[in-house]
């Protein structure tokens, strides 16, 4: 029997106030009933013996003191079924796409349980993602969180859209599903990204989860954990191997902001709560592999840095619990370079475990390290030539210089629907455009690498 | 006696309690689950509470009871090789009991109850034994010799001591007032444990890593703190001390960190050989894993917890380091408790006391002797992550006011692809003094020299580069394009370190000085060779330079160490000049 009180004795911004309830349970699920017949959800922040304190998900328009507010007795949960796949769900949970509800195989608590270290295994399946800069510098493995950091107005969903394509493990055709999780995101950025999972049948194998940016703010809190509930219920009960893309995550910072000032909290960085670390690490951390479980949850969620400023508190926390991020550069993206990814900030802190002999080739890294060096000369030199001009440079520098560009040109650029092989094309570039620079220059190259794959060699021998 | 009170209000991880009248820090179990919370405010008829688990579902009106012991961890034989979350829960236990996610509610407990040790008795009835002191041995693992201890608050006369196997539970001695002791004690994590004398650190704490040991030493007993922003290899270094260096026991702590990388360091470890003893490491190491998204007042605990176990072995006479990644973590742990008591806050949102629980945390690392006789010392090294990598953020700040040893990590370093990638020239070590008389006696005369020469080398690198920017290298007389050239040979081939590289991932103290010394031999001849009138290019083109910088890697190291020299001197020879 649920009792209905009419009981609330402030609203403010989208908190409510209730007093003389019963015993009420940290974060229940409650249901407002407003006069005009509408109900509207929040969930429980604060309870004590004399008042409680519950967050509307809908925004508290419309409440006054004659609604009703019913505790529900349970926290908030998801309704999972394989069945999931190809749907369109709210960022609440609720279908979208005129379908039915969901019949439920189980209800599973949104917030998750954490992953017992002991129990991860640690990630290392290479996933060719057919993108050079991700595949050959910056390598992406099944149970990594690898976020792109980007900032307004540039390709980020183009990138990630092509990964969701193209993302693969080599010789292996395990079954594949894509969540995604729009939180704030505007209607038409929401339809390009559905437009292109319908081109392309990725629909099917996906389960997406839209709040967009006039669905309430609160609710943004709650979507990527509906949408990691999904993911993990697929992954470890269905053993899928599991593409989680979130976006925007500076979006649900900003809710999350919003609410700590709704509650008046003490706040830290720039009005940030201080315990943005802790709820961020509750999301990224819920990627991994876990031992004996065939299933596997990545994730690759798109962030847009507010002033393309690295710093800022959203990019920085999450750079501290990501396995790495990708930077998109605005810089390269004038030049009209596509995927804009510079890889000097960019890093993958799993890519030694996924590459190498037997997973991708046995050169790999020292190439790649190679090119970082060389690439990073490179970008310092061109500041050197607009002060000094290109005739100060000696012949080496100016070799180095002509690399940057190169690096750019032929290993960074590729068009939108180029799924590139990590030998037969990443590598294979990479080496071609090592070679316009003298031997003796490739330090960080073992000579057997060099022997092997350099294409000078490559010719003698064949 | 057990006392029950309820739960007054549930705000996340704070709850409020009221009906008991528990003292500040007590441990209490809260709700029907038993949740394990720790008091940390008392107001007037109610009490404060941190709980170590999620709240969830929690209501006002359940069952409190107090455990009257304030957070303590368990010690004894058993604790080396284990894996605990942040408030001693083996992670082990944990999964057998819960399975692969970490349910809330469950106890377990810090030592194997079941497994029995074999005890030697040290001391004979009639002894009379104090605080601290032996009373027998265990052998722990191959190398560890476990010394059962008489907890520090205890003394008196043996009235009956046993010898055999037994569990750490039973009773192996007792005294003649009656005072049972057995192989396992509780101590409360908050308070250091007792020491007899707290000593001057002497000895250096050698990690085979050559920047560290070379250029900014930390000593036995000392505190260094690796500030670094996201990226720059922080947890990697700290893994690579974790690994190599020559202490008796580590302690690393995972607080707030990354699940995978725990999963790495979990599963990396225990196959890894100790240089030393060519044991597995794991033999040696007691790991805390308290992840990012593992309950927060655990994380606050998990420092505490990992440096009272430190302590116990240091009380043993062992040399001990601590590893505590990361202390950025645990100092925004306590913010994020201090926002939710609503406390005035201080510096960006942190409490003000956190600069008195940083040095109050940093102040238990020491060489000591033992109130046992024995003389040991704890190695603090905390790694901190400034957000934005601004060095000027108060945990950053707080923690140099407090450390002798500050390796600055940089991120422009580590995108160069140059690791490790602790800057020369900002970091510095206050070890440097009182450890050249060891360096001196065990390493070579010279080599305080030597590192001094190459300091200076990179120093005056840094300014002429600063003119290199301007006017381009070609610019610069030749003596100062052979200076740049022997500090880049500094900098590639003795600094950079590559820690994935099987023999260059640990470089011992002779390498370390051959190297140098090698390359300082480059430099002499050169100058010699340019005073005498030999082109520049023809300095710089010496063959044996550049194969110079592979030798590090080879795996019979003196020899071709000797094989470049000797090259080096013959084509030096024809170069003529002098």
């Amino acid at each position: 029997m649920t009792k209905e009180y009419k009981t609330i004795t402030e609203v403010s911004g989208p908190l409510i106030f209730i007093e003389k309830t019963e015993p009420v349970g940290f974060g229940e699920l409650v249901n407002i009933n407003l006069p005009d017949g509408t109900t509207k959800r929040g969930q429980v922040l604060d309870t004590s013996a004399e008042s409680v304190v519950v967050q509307v998900f809908e925004g508290t328009g419309g409440l006054n003191d004659e609604s009703g507010v019913v505790f529900t007795g349970e926290t908030i949960k998801l309704s999972v079924a394989k069945d999931m796949l190809g749907r369109i769900l709210s960022g609440a949970g609720e279908p979208l796409d005129g379908g039915p509800r969901i019949v439920p195989d189980d209800r599973i608590d949104v917030n998750g349980a954490s992953m017992n270290p002991y129990s991860r295994m640690p990630p290392e399946d290479f996933i060719q993602t057919g993108i050079s800069t991700i595949d050959g510098t910056n390598t992406l493995v099944r149970g990594q969180k690898l976020p792109i950091f980007s900032g307004a107005g540039l390709p980020h969903n183009e990138i990630a859209l092509q990964i969701a394509r193209q993302a693969k493990v080599l010789g292996s055709d395990e079954p594949f599903a894509v969540v995604f999780a729009a939180m704030g995101i505007t209607n038409e950025e929401a339809q390009y990204f559905m437009e292109d999972f319908e081109k392309t049948g990725a629909l099917e194998r996906a389960v997406v989860f839209l709040n967009l940016a006039d669905d309430p703010a609160v609710e943004r809190l709650i979507t990527p954990r509906m949408a990691l509930t999904a993911a993990e219920y697929l992954a470890y009960e269905h053993d899928m191997h599991v593409l989680v893309i979130l976006t925007d995550i500076t979006n649900y910072c900003e809710a999350l902001r919003q609410m700590g000032a709704a509650r008046e909290e003490v706040p830290g960085r720039r009005g940030y709560p201080g315990y943005m670390y802790t709820d961020l690490a509750s999301l990224y951390e819920r990627a991994g592999v876990i031992k004996g479980k065939k299933g596997s949850v990545t994730q690759f969620s798109i962030l847009t840095m507010p002033g393309d400023d690295i710093t800022h508190p959203i990019p920085d926390l999450s750079g501290y619990i990501t396995e790495g991020q990708i930077v998109v550069s605005r810089e390269l993206h004038m030049k009209g370079i596509y995927p804009p990814i510079n890889v000097l900030p960019s890093l993958s802190r799993l890519m030694n475990s996924g590459i190498g002999e037997g997973k991708t080739r046995d050169d790999h890294k020292a190439v790649s390290d190679q090119m970082y060096a060389l690439y990073a000369e490179g970008r310092d030199m061109r500041g050197l030539v607009a002060i000094v001009g290109k005739d100060a440079l000696s012949e080496r520098d100016q070799k180095v210089l002509e690399f940057a560009d190169l690096f750019e040109d032929r290993f960074v650029r590729q068009s939108r629907d180029e799924d590139r092989h990590i030998i037969d094309d990443t590598l294979r570039i990479a080496w071609d455009i090592l070679s316009e620079l003298p031997e003796s220059q490739l330090a960080r190259i073992d000579n057997q690498f060099i022997e092997k794959y350099h294409p000078a060699h490559k010719a003698k021998s064949e | 006696m057990e006392v029950k009170g309820e739960i007054y209000r549930v705000a996340g991880p704070v709850v409020t309690i009221t009906g008991i009248k528990p003292r500040m820090y007590d441990v209490v179990k809260v709700g029907h689950e038993g949740l394990m919370g720790e008091v940390i405010r008392i107001k007037g008829d109610k009490a404060t509470v941190q709980v170590y688990e999620d709240t969830s579902g929690i209501k006002p009106g359940e069952p409190v009871e107090n455990t009257g012991m304030s957070l303590s961890v368990e010690l004894g034989p058993g604790l080396l090789k284990s894996i605990y979350d942040g408030i001693q829960r083996p992670l082990k236990v944990l999964q057998e009991k819960m399975g692969d996610f970490i349910e809330r509610g469950v106890t377990a407990n810090g030592l194997d109850r079941d497994r029995k040790w074999e005890f030697k008795p040290t001391v004979s009835s009639g002894d009379s034994v104090k605080g601290g002191e032996v009373i027998g041995v265990v052998q722990e693992t191959m190398k560890i010799e476990h010394k059962i201890m008489v907890p520090p608050n205890v003394s008196g006369t043996v009235a009956d001591i046993k010898s055999g196997e037994f569990t750490v539970e039973e009773t192996v001695c007792v005294l003649e007032d009656g005072t049972e002791l057995q192989m396992m004690q509780k101590w409360s994590v908050r308070s250091p444990r007792p020491v007899a004398k707290k000593l001057m650190p002497s000895k250096p704490l050698i990690t085979g890593q050559r920047i560290l040991d070379g250029l900014f030493p930390v000593a036995k007993g000392g505190t260094a703190a690796i500030p670094g922003p996201f990226g720059s290899g922080k947890t990697v270094t700290q893994q690579q001390l974790a690994k190599w260096s020559d202490t008796d026991i580590v302690v690393y702590i995972g607080c707030g960190e990354r699940g995978n990388e725990m999963a790495d360091v979990l599963n990396e470890f225990p196959e890894l050989e100790d240089p030393k003893t060519g044991r597995p490491l794991m033999e040696r190491t007691v790991l805390i894993a308290n992840t990012s998204n593992m309950p927060v007042a655990a994380r606050e605990a998990s420092v505490y917890t990992g440096i009272t176990i430190a302590e116990y072995y240091r009380d043993m006479g062992y040399d001990v380091s601590l590893m505590a990644d990361s202390t950025s973590r645990w100092a925004e742990s306590m913010r994020e408790i201090s926002s939710r008591l609503e406390e005035m806050p201080g510096e960006e949102g942190y409490p003000a006391y956190l600069s008195a629980r940083l040095s109050e945390f940093y102040e238990r690392a020491g060489a000591v002797h033992s109130l046992a006789g024995f003389d040991g010392s704890i190695t603090v090294i905390g790694a901190v992550s400034p957000p934005g990598g601004d060095f000027s953020e108060p945990v950053t700040q707080n923690t140099l006011r407090i450390v002798k040893v500050f390796w600055a990590l940089d991120a422009k370093l580590s995108q160069r692809r140059h690791f490790p990638s602790i800057n020369w020239l900002t970091s510095y070590s206050l070890y440097t003094q009182g450890l050249a008389d060891w360096f001196t006696e065990n390493v070579a005369p010279d080599w305080i020299d030597l590192r001094d020469n190459a300091m200076d080398l990179l120093q005056q690198e840094s300014e002429l580069q600063e003119i290199v920017q301007l006017v381009g290298s070609d610019a610069l007389p030749e003596d100062q394009q052979l200076t740049l050239e022997i500090a880049r040979m500094v900098r590639e081939y003795f600094l950079q370190q590559n820690a994935f590289h099987p023999v260059d991932t640990f470089c011992p103290f002779d390498k370390q000085y051959k190297l140098l010394k090698a390359i300082s031999r480059y430099g002499e001849m050169a100058n010699a060779a340019l005073e005498s009138g030999v082109p520049m290019g023809d300095i710089i083109a010496v063959e044996s330079k550049d194969e110079l910088a592979k030798v590090k890697f080879e795996e019979d190291f003196e020899s071709a160490l000797n094989t470049v020299m000797t090259k080096m001197d013959e084509e030096f020879a024809k170069l003529g000049g002098k």
